[in-house]
Parts: structure tokens; sequence; C-alpha cells
């Protein structure tokens, strides 16, 4: 028996492995075609890349020192080697704008965006999993129609003048929530992970981490609306797939109540696609809220690029721009893997 | 991340898949369509606001593209005019008459959103039918592209694009939103090629000695009209809605002389706490226009499915 069941978790073990080995193996490539277009775009920048690399510092004497050390004059396939160099040693240069490196630019700046993007996943997946969930159940009813509607308004939205609408409406109105920023000037919170919610907590401030809440409410409702509309549409479609399996009505004709067969056969079941459209847009939020952290002066991420594209801080654009497509090709790779995790079927497919 | 961007692409596929059946089909869906009310709502919102755009010149009370002495007179920083005779919704920030340029701004975000589509829809159109029509290795690596582009958020390759140009105006807004739908064109006729490649009537062209070009452009390109339709209505929705973000983000279009609604909108928000309506009227034109492409494009794909055929 013990022998039965080592070769079993043994097999299963193996693959996983595989499964694993294989996505690795499949990202490479996309990597390498993604790089390609990058230094593409590198070499495309207006004024030729020496230039734009350094903005207003730019003379041709500098021009001509910074083509040499970069070694712009060399061949293209030279060049792109040694751009591929720059790139796995994290050197971006510096930002044109402060002066700083642009590595150091992002770890500052990453803490705001992450706390951000998993602030309105939170909302989108607490609220967009029910809603999605009662709509399928009552299909048809007024409430569905209604859930409906309102998400295909919601993706028509332009998500910035939901957040003008929301700070006038909750800040300038009515002076509950605060306009824009992370945490009001006059909190001295003491800074251990860089999340304001969490330090508050580690270091016993329990008013910085309600500030810290009060300045995340409205961008996180506004980054929020997208990810939800299309959670509660997914959720919607899944569920309704799920109801018309045969294996429900199976349940149902055995005898077991509809609260077990709700939970564990509809409800299961349904969730599988959610994850993965979950899975998605947390990619896609972590690339970037540019318009909401523009709209919110919330200054992770989003709002570097923003502030890069009006001053073209080319150096810090490409930065964020290959971060974006890097966390967004390690995410869906997590994604992929937890998913074959949940669902033994992905792994040999 | 395949699987992941499997999503995106069996979406796509699906759509590739449906609607190659000839005339008749598309007839029977344009039934099906009809009879649909919601397809009804969103043509309706579409026709409406084509013959706005059309005719929006001639409907604009005032010049939309001048300030008036009445309008100016008033105008501060803490104040501007709202209704009065003559100005139907008073003045936006510069003097000029509001409501005469929201009208014709129409027409601005209609070409804006219809060119950057058509960019889309041609360069998705290169690449997807030589993919398609060539196969092998330049299949896999111009599908790879694809592929990459596909995956990367939409407004940070619209953004990309754009800040490669030194100056922004209307055309790097149309290529940088366009640029955005190309993957998507490029794997849906990519798709629709693959599907007739094996096709009975392909076949017998190819038998009866049609040249490859002929076949490819009188055979299997208008049979992947439907699905090229339905993508593009639904393109045209989200086109209006990235142009207005570019415009937020200062890579819109600087021209004064030319009014659009993602720039009026983007505009509004320095003047948002003295005239809050200089951003809803252009918000709700937006959300409006995009919702009826939305609901038109989605209508007709649920037309062209065959699992719908009743």
């Amino acid at each position: 028996m013990t022998g039965w069941a080592l070769a079993g978790s043994h097999h299963t073990g193996g693959s996983m492995l595989r499964f694993i080995v294989r996505r690795l193996l499949q990202a490479i490539p996309t990597l390498f075609i993604l790089s390609l277009l990058i230094f593409a775009w590198f070499r495309a920048l207006p004024g030729g890349p020496a230039s734009a690399m350094l903005g207003e510092r730019a003379t041709p004497q500098r021009i001509a020192e910074l083509n040499e050390t970069m070694g712009l004059n060399d061949p293209i396939p030279v060049q792109y080697l040694k751009f591929l160099g720059r790139m796995l040693n994290g050197d971006f240069g510096t930002s044109t704008i402060t002066g700083d490196s642009v590595l150091t630019e992002i770890g500052r700046h990453f803490p705001a965006t992450i706390e951000l993007a998993f602030a309105a996943l939170f909302l989108a997946v607490a609220f967009g999993i029910p809603f999605g969930y009662l709509a399928a159940r009552y299909r048809g009813s007024l409430f569905d129609t209604g859930i409906v509607i309102s998400t295909l308004v919601g993706v028509a939205v332009p998500v910035f003048f939901l957040g003008f609408l929301l700070k006038y409406v909750f800040s300038t109105q009515l002076a509950w929530l605060p306009p824009s920023g992370r945490q009001d000037v006059d909190i001295d919170a003491t800074s251990v992970t860089g999340f304001a919610t969490l330090d508050g907590i580690l270091t016993g401030e329990f008013d910085a981490t309600l500030n810290a809440l009060e300045h995340l409410a409205l961008p996180a409702i506004a980054l929020a609306t997208i990810p939800f509309a299309v959670i509660v549409r997914i959720t919607r479609a899944s569920v309704l797939d799920v109801l018309n399996e045969d294996f429900i009505r199976t349940a149902e004709s055995k005898g077991l109540t509809a609260q077990v067969v709700r939970t564990r056969h509809v409800l299961r079941n349904a969730l599988l696609p959610v994850a993965t459209t979950i899975g998605l847009q947390t990619g896609l939020l972590l690339a970037g809220a540019v318009l909401t952290e523009k709209v919110f002066v919330w200054r992770g991420l989003g709002f570097l690029l923003a502030q890069g594209i009006e001053q073209r801080d080319y150096p810090r654009l490409q930065a964020l721009i290959l971060l974006a497509a890097v966390v967004y090709v390690v995410v869906n790779l997590l994604v992929d893997i937890s998913y074959a995790i949940i669902d033994p079927r992905v792994r040999v497919s | 991340m395949q699987m992941l961007l499997e999503r995106k692409k069996r979406r796509i596929d699906e759509l590739a898949a449906a609607g190659q059946g000839g005339t008749s089909l598309a007839k029977q869906a344009l039934k099906r369509m009809l009879r649909d009310p919601v397809a009804l709502v969103g043509l309706v919102i579409v026709v409406l606001f084509v013959l706005l755009a059309a005719f929006a010149p001639l409907l604009a009370p005032k010049d939309p593209y001048r300030p008036y002495p009445e309008l100016l007179e008033n105008l501060t920083v803490t104040n501007i005019p709202g209704p009065m005779p003559g100005f139907l919704l008073g003045s936006d920030a510069d003097g000029f008459d509001f409501f005469s340029r929201l009208l014709v701004a129409s027409q601005q975000t209609l070409i804006v959103a219809v060119l950057a589509t058509l960019f889309g829809l041609m360069l998705g159109m290169i690449i997807g039918g030589l993919a398609g029509a060539i196969g092998g290795w330049v299949d896999s690596l111009l599908m790879r592209l694809v592929d990459v582009l596909l995956s990367l958020p939409a407004l940070i390759l619209a953004v990309s694009i754009a800040a490669l140009f030194a100056r922004s105006n209307q055309w790097t807004v149309i290529i940088a939103v366009g640029m955005v739908s190309v993957p998507v064109f490029a794997r849906l006729l990519r798709g629709s090629m693959l599907a007739q490649r094996e096709s009975d009537h392909v076949l017998a062209a190819t038998a009866l000695g049609v040249k490859r070009t002929t076949i490819v452009f009188r055979h299997m390109l208008p049979n992947a009209l439907g699905p090229v339709i339905v993508q593009a209505t639904l393109t045209l929705a989200t086109a209006i809605l990235e142009a207005a973000s570019l415009s937020y983000l200062g890579l819109g279009d600087q021209d004064p002389f030319r009014a659009e609604w993602g720039l009026m909108l983007a505009q509004a928000q320095r003047v948002f706490e003295v005239k809050p309506s200089l951003a809803f009227f252009p918000a709700g034109a937006i959300i409006v226009v995009a919702l009826g492409f939305t609901l038109l494009g989605e209508s007709m794909r649920e037309a062209l499915d065959p699992k719908n055929r009743r």
C-alpha cells in the first residue's frame, strides 16, 4: 500500500516540477523578444538615445562622451549585447529630473504601488465575487440587470474622471477624506517596511496607520472599479456555466442540500476562471496605476511614470516600461503555477 | 504565462472561428441582432454620435474656436461664467462657448477613434495575414511578437509609443492608440486565415489554379470580415478611452483649435472645483459613446456566435 501511495505522490511531484520548468523555459523567448523591443525603443528615442538619456544636460560633448561609454558607436548587435548587460546589472542610468539613480527611485516608490494595488484588489475581490455570484443566482432579475449594466458602464468611465469625482465629493464637498498623498505631513511615522499602513501597526503608532488608511481609501476605490467590473462579469458567467453542468444536477438529485451544492459544487468550480482573472488583474495593477496615482498624487511607480512623461525623463521611462513588462510576465508565471496546483488537469495539457 | 494570456487569446480565437459561413449566416446574424434590445440601444447611440459628428459644425450656435468678450468679462480664476443668454452652457476655462465646443469635439473624437482603429486594423492585418498565409517559422516568430505585445498593459504600450515622439499631436495619439489593437487584430486575422486554409472553398480555388494572392484577398479576407467588424466596434470604444488617458498624461493633441472630448475632460481637471460641469459633459459624452460601441460590439459577437443560432 505504502508503495502505491509513494509512487503516486512521486508522480504528482514530478509532473508539477516538469510543468514549472516548462513554463520557465517558455518565458525565455518572451523575455528575449521583450528585450529586443525595448532595445529598439531605446534606439528610436527622439534626438538619439544619448541625447534623450541626458535630457537637459545634453551638450554635444557630453553626448559624444556618453556615446563612447555606452558603446553607441559600436555595431548594432554589439550595442544590443551591451544594452542587455546594462539591463541585467540593473544599470538604468540616472533620472534627468532628480539626478538619482533610476533603480533607487524605483525601490523607493515600489511599496506605495504594491500597497495601493493590493488595497484595490482586495476591494474588487471582496465585492466582485459576491455580486457576480448573486447576479448569476438571480439571473434575469432586476438585481442582475442592474449589475450587468453597471459593470458595462464601469469600464466605460475614464478612470481619471472617476478620480476627480471621488475627490470632489468626499474631499472637497464632504471633507471626509484627504484628497491626495499617502499620509499627512504632521504624522511623524517611523518607516520600517515602506508600507505606510503596515508600519504603524509594527511600531505601535496606530494613528499613523489610520491616517494612511484614510489616504488610501479614495485611490483604492478609483483603482478597484475596473477589476471589480471584470471580476463580477467573469464570476457571473462562470457560475452560470457551472450551474448547467451535469454534476450539479447529480448533486441535487443525490439529495444534497442547496447550501452544500452551492458552496461545494458551484462556487468551488466557478472560482477557477475567476482566479485566473484575479491574477491577470494583479499584474495590470502592479504594472502601474498611472492614472489613479497621478490624480491622487500617490507617490508610487505610476506617479513616477506620469512625471517622467511630462518631463521626458527617458532613463526613468525605459526602466519603468521594462519593469511593467517583467512584473506582468512574472505575475502571470506565478498565477499559472498556482493554477496548476489548484487544477491538476492544467499540468498535463 | 501562456495559460493566462490564454483567456485573452481564446476570446480572439473564438471570434476568429465565428462567422465563417458566408452571406446567409451573416443575414441570420443580422436578423438575430435586430431583435436584441441591447444591440438596438447600442446602434441608436452610435448612429446619433456619427450624425452629431458629421453635422456638428452646422449645429454649433457659436464659433467654437474664438473667445467671446461677454464670457471673458466675467472670467476669473475663481469664476467661470455659467449658462447665460446665447451661451447654453456658459464659458469654458478660456472664454470659449462651451456648448459649441462640446458639439464640434464629437468630430475630432470620432476621427481619432476611427483612424486609430484603422491603423491597428491595417498593421494587424498585415502581420496576421503574413503569419497565416506563410506559416512556418515566420508564423511562429510573428506570433511570439504579437503575444508579447498582447501581454503588455494597454496604457503602458500606448504611453511608450507616444513618448517616442518629441512633440505630441493628433497623429502621435492615433499611432499610439492604434498600436494597442495591432496584436489583437493580428491574432484575429491569422486565426481566420488558418481556419480557412483547410476549408473546401479555398481547396477548390487552389485546384482551379487561382493565384495565391487572389485566394487570400478574394476568398479568405472577405470571410474574415464579420469578426473583424465586431472587434473594430469594440476597439472604437477603448480607443476613445485611451486617447482620453493620453491627453490626461500630457501626451494628447496640443492644438487648442481642435476640440476633443478626452482633451476637454483632461483640461477640466485644473478647474474642477470652479466649474465641475466642464468635466461632467465631456465625461458623460465619452461614457455614453464608449458604452454604445461596447453594447453594439458585444451583441454582434453574440449574434455571430454559432452557439446562439436559433
